[in-house]
């Protein structure tokens, strides 16, 4: 098929041609690849937003713990949105080994004071700022926790010590309803 | 068609990878410069339509799984979860639903339009023939997907279709309870058709490659039902038919968006918000709308095997068209009496959905039955015989001839019809 | 080729036919049998006005107030709403109450928890992330105090319908029309019309019901004023059902508004710079 050799020259028929007229900078040509990109963007925000938490997660809300039955030394893990809290009954030598401890000796310098409501008891987010493992608690050499995965070492406020984890353990949001009762989140 | 200039990279970084992956040149020759006759009309744009949906199938239904949990116990209120919780998920699931329906709306017309203008002929056998087999996957992951949300309507569909392999003799109970991996439907049953579900939308996509490539080799065909005979006939893809394809395919959300957004379960079934129940058959069951002739088929046939047979044999046949319609004329813009038995087929097929959707009793049975009898007709007797008794008018001599009415092109010969 | 384009016209309103003839004929309320002399003295529940009707149809706050008064007072007696959370109440589209009203809500409700640290169940008040709790442990406690089962209402509303018939299905989705099954409620609920009979329904097949007259005038009481009569009740039920199966309805119809405008906005200018591309060609030489 090489009859186009034929085709008179007036003809309109672009098929030849490689820059379709008229030209691009056409008002009309602006506005509507706006129009299509600004409906491309809205329309592609519903398929990222549905990754986010959905309501039955956002509304997993505050537990309750019962701590009455924690004794002195021992603690108790519970889960919190999906993850461990550590809920520990510290010894009075914990407690001043704790703040024993200069804040210059610290990574991340925070006194133990503003680590807890209460000096026996430390809540804190059993994962470990390094790369989300779970430490062991009152392992280690600061007997508070330590985690096996790459060796970060916390003390017994839950305050990084030793290791490659760049922050102390998290305290979540919790309040005490009553003596007994521990409120997290 | 040549004459058209080939591509040239101009950035250095499309110039490194064109000489090792010439993927932007076959883009640019597939969806830039390729050649389209001029004269196509809006129905070709269904084709590109079908494409979108196929995309928008995927995505959604990417995005579901991410909330869905395929259990029997929990599948119900696992969709209900993503109707209620999920941010967004009463659109995605809505989205997805309808989107089925509109796909089948869009497959339809696509293929009433190649009927209509004899896209199925020489040299386009192969083209059609991959457009069936996209069809038959389409059909089987529809019906996979109805399965999923498991409702009473997804329960007992699933329970009659498979039950339709038991039809076979001899092996037929063999391979129904294989096909449900058990003595019913169950949740072995969800599982793999939630399986297979994922899967066949991808191997559509597959196909549709195939179909384009064997579009792309003979070209499109056009209402005129001729062969571009030169570069006066065709034009570039890029921008006429990009435009046009993107006009049609937005007139086309449109309609999609109103169902979504204000009527979102009118083409779906209010029994399928009830939660499967395998002690309790609903009274009437009924398929989606767009299995509804060939339910109709089934049923209209008073035999368990022959209802099937005749039922598959519905879907087959399709396939055979490019060598039951002896007529040398492609378009039936040519084909004065073609058109008339066209017609007559449209309002067999939407008169035999109607059958599908009604119970099958008195009247209904019997209309259904004649239906039939016109559907297998239609394909078996009135395209072959047709084709050699019609005399069809004159076909244009070209292309550009049949647009702008212009005289004929100095060089066109009627070679081929 | 202006008559290929007729016929294709023709064919788009037949295809939109088919799907709209199908759909519509298709659907048919689950109380629906295949017995067609029940099927033809059973008349059609009449459609009736709702708030959250149309392209911008909101649910009315204070009707779901009441509603959720009546399922909670009446109807809980034996359905379940399993599907609904006291979170729900508070969310955006729902019946409006404050997060600390939906709490007291929640915490009047006993719920089964745990197990706890020695293993055992136990109570508890409800909180926001609860459902509604069932009013039975499970089926066969329900079939065994009322021979029969007692639905879930979560989605009542979507899951019940009737046939519109010809030619009303074509038009229900132009016109919109989607409350098919809160019409059927509100017609099931008001319909025992035999004072003697309570397990007579008018919009039932065969006019026998297993659930008896559920709705009396006053039994219910509003503090809004509202009349305490029992199509109101049944109004307010139906509506609060409405929202229990769709309670993202209100992001929908707003979005649904949005979005048509932008595409009939976008295509127009599509078809505008289609125009201007394709002028040249059909201008012919």
């Amino acid at each position: 098929m090489t009859a186009s050799t034929t085709t008179p020259a007036s003809t309109t028929t672009p098929a030849s041609t490689t820059s379709p007229e008229p030209t691009r900078r056409d008002f009309l040509y602006v506005a509507t690849t706006a129009v299509g990109a600004v409906g491309a963007g809205f329309a592609a925000w519903p398929l990222i937003a549905q990754m986010n938490p959905d309501a039955t997660t956002l509304a997993a809300a505050s537990i309750e713990v019962d701590i009455g039955g924690i004794a002195l030394g021992q603690v108790v893990t519970v889960k919190w949105r999906g993850k461990p809290v550590f809920v520990m009954h510290r010894t009075p030598e914990e407690i001043a080994a704790a703040r024993a401890t200069p804040l210059s000796e610290l990574p991340d310098p925070v006194s133990d004071e503003e680590r807890v409501q209460k000096p026996e008891w430390l809540v804190v987010i059993g994962i470990c700022t390094h790369l989300g493992c779970v430490p062991l608690v009152h392992q280690g050499a600061f007997k508070g926790a330590f985690c096996p995965c790459h060796g970060s070492d916390y003390d017994t406020s839950g305050r990084i010590r030793v290791g490659p984890a760049p922050a102390n353990l998290a305290v979540p949001p919790y309040k005490f309803a009553t003596e007994s009762k521990l409120v997290i989140g | 068609m040549t004459g058209h200039p080939t591509y040239v990279p101009r950035s250095a970084a499309a110039k490194w990878l064109e000489r090792r992956l010439p993927i932007l040149g076959l883009l640019h020759s597939s969806f830039v410069v390729f050649p389209n006759p001029r004269n196509l009309n809006y129905w070709w744009t269904f084709g590109g339509i079908l494409s979108f949906m196929l995309a928008a199938q995927i995505v959604t239904g990417v995005i579901l799984v991410m909330h869905y949990t395929p259990q029997s116990h929990l599948a119900f209120a696992s969709v209900e979860h993503i109707m209620r919780d999920v941010n967004y998920g009463w659109l995605i699931r809505y989205a997805h639903a309808n989107g089925a329906s509109m796909f089948f709306i869009a497959l339809y017309i696509h293929m009433f339009r190649g009927l209509y203008y004899g896209s199925y002929k020489e040299p386009r056998e192969v083209l059609w023939l991959l457009g069936v087999v996209i069809y038959v996957l389409t059909v089987a992951t529809a019906f996979l997907g109805y399965v999923l949300p498991w409702g009473q309507m997804s329960f007992w569909g699933a329970t009659v279709i498979t039950s339709l392999f038991s039809a076979i003799p001899l092996v037929g109970d063999t391979i129904t309870t294989w096909l449900w991996g058990g003595y019913a439907v169950d949740n072995a049953t969800l599982n793999r058709f939630f399986s297979l579900h994922y899967l066949l939308p991808f191997m559509i996509a597959g196909v549709v490659v195939l179909h384009i490539w064997a579009l792309h080799v003979p070209g499109s065909n056009n209402p005129a039902g001729i062969e571009p005979r030169s570069d006066k006939d065709t034009l570039p893809f890029h921008p006429y038919f990009t435009i046009k394809d993107g006009f049609a395919l937005v007139c086309f959300l449109v309609f999609y968006a109103w169902f979504v957004f204000y009527v979102p379960n009118y083409l779906g079934h209010a029994d399928n918000y009830i939660e499967a129940n395998p002690m309790q058959t609903p009274a009437h069951i009924v398929p989606e709308w767009y299995y509804l002739p060939f339910y109709a088929i089934l049923r209209s046939i008073p035999s368990k095997l022959g209802g099937t047979a005749a039922m598959f044999a519905a879907v087959l046949i399709i396939a055979f068209v490019p060598w039951l319609d002896t007529s040398r004329v492609k378009s039936a813009a040519y084909r004065p009496i073609y058109r008339i038995f066209f017609w007559l087929f449209v309002a067999c097929c939407v008169l035999l959905g109607y059958m599908g959707s009604k119970p099958p009793e008195g009247i209904y049975v019997i209309t259904a039955r004649l239906l039939t009898f016109y559907y297998f007709l239609h394909f078996l007797v009135i395209l072959p015989v047709l084709g050699l008794v019609e005399r069809p008018r004159a076909v244009p001599k070209s292309i550009a001839e049949a647009v702008l009415g212009k005289k004929p092109h100095p060089l066109s010969v009627d070679a081929h019809p | 080729m202006r008559h290929c384009t007729l016929a294709g016209r023709v064919a788009l309103i037949m295809l939109v036919g088919l799907a709209a003839l199908a759909s519509g004929l298709g659907r048919s309320a689950f109380a629906e049998s295949a017995d067609s002399d029940s099927l033809h003295d059973t008349p059609k529940p009449p459609r009736q006005e709702w708030s959250f009707y149309g392209p911008l149809g909101k649910f009315d706050q204070a009707q779901l107030k009441r509603g959720l008064e009546v399922y909670r007072q009446v109807c809980a007696n034996c359905h379940s709403l399993k599907l609904v959370a006291f979170r729900d109440l508070a969310a955006r589209g729902g019946p409006g109450f404050t997060e600390a009203q939906a709490k007291a809500i929640a915490a009047e409700y006993t719920i089964e928890d745990g197990p706890n640290d020695d293993g055992k169940m136990f109570s508890r008040p409800g909180r926001l992330s609860d459902y509604f709790p069932s009013p039975f442990p499970n089926e066969q406690a329900a079939r065994a105090a009322l021979t029969a089962i007692p639905p879930d209402l979560s989605v009542i509303a979507k899951a019940r319908s009737y046939e519109r018939g010809f030619p009303l299905f074509l038009v229900d989705p132009i016109i919109q029309y989607q409350e098919h099954g809160v019409d059927y409620l509100y017609a099931l609920l008001t319909g025992y019309t035999h004072e003697d009979d309570p397990n007579w329904d008018e919009y039932i097949p065969g006019h026998r019901i297993a659930m008896a007259k559920p709705l009396s005038d006053g039994m219910v009481e509003y503090s809004d004023g509202s009349p305490q009569t029992m199509h109101q009740y049944a109004r307010d039920v139906s509506a609060f059902l409405m929202w229990a199966a769709e309670p993202r309805l209100e992001d929908r119809k707003r979005m649904g508004f949005n979005v048509i405008i932008y595409l009939v906005v976008f295509a127009a200018l599509l078809y505008l710079v289609k125009r201007k591309i394709w002028k040249k060609v059909h201008a012919g030489h």
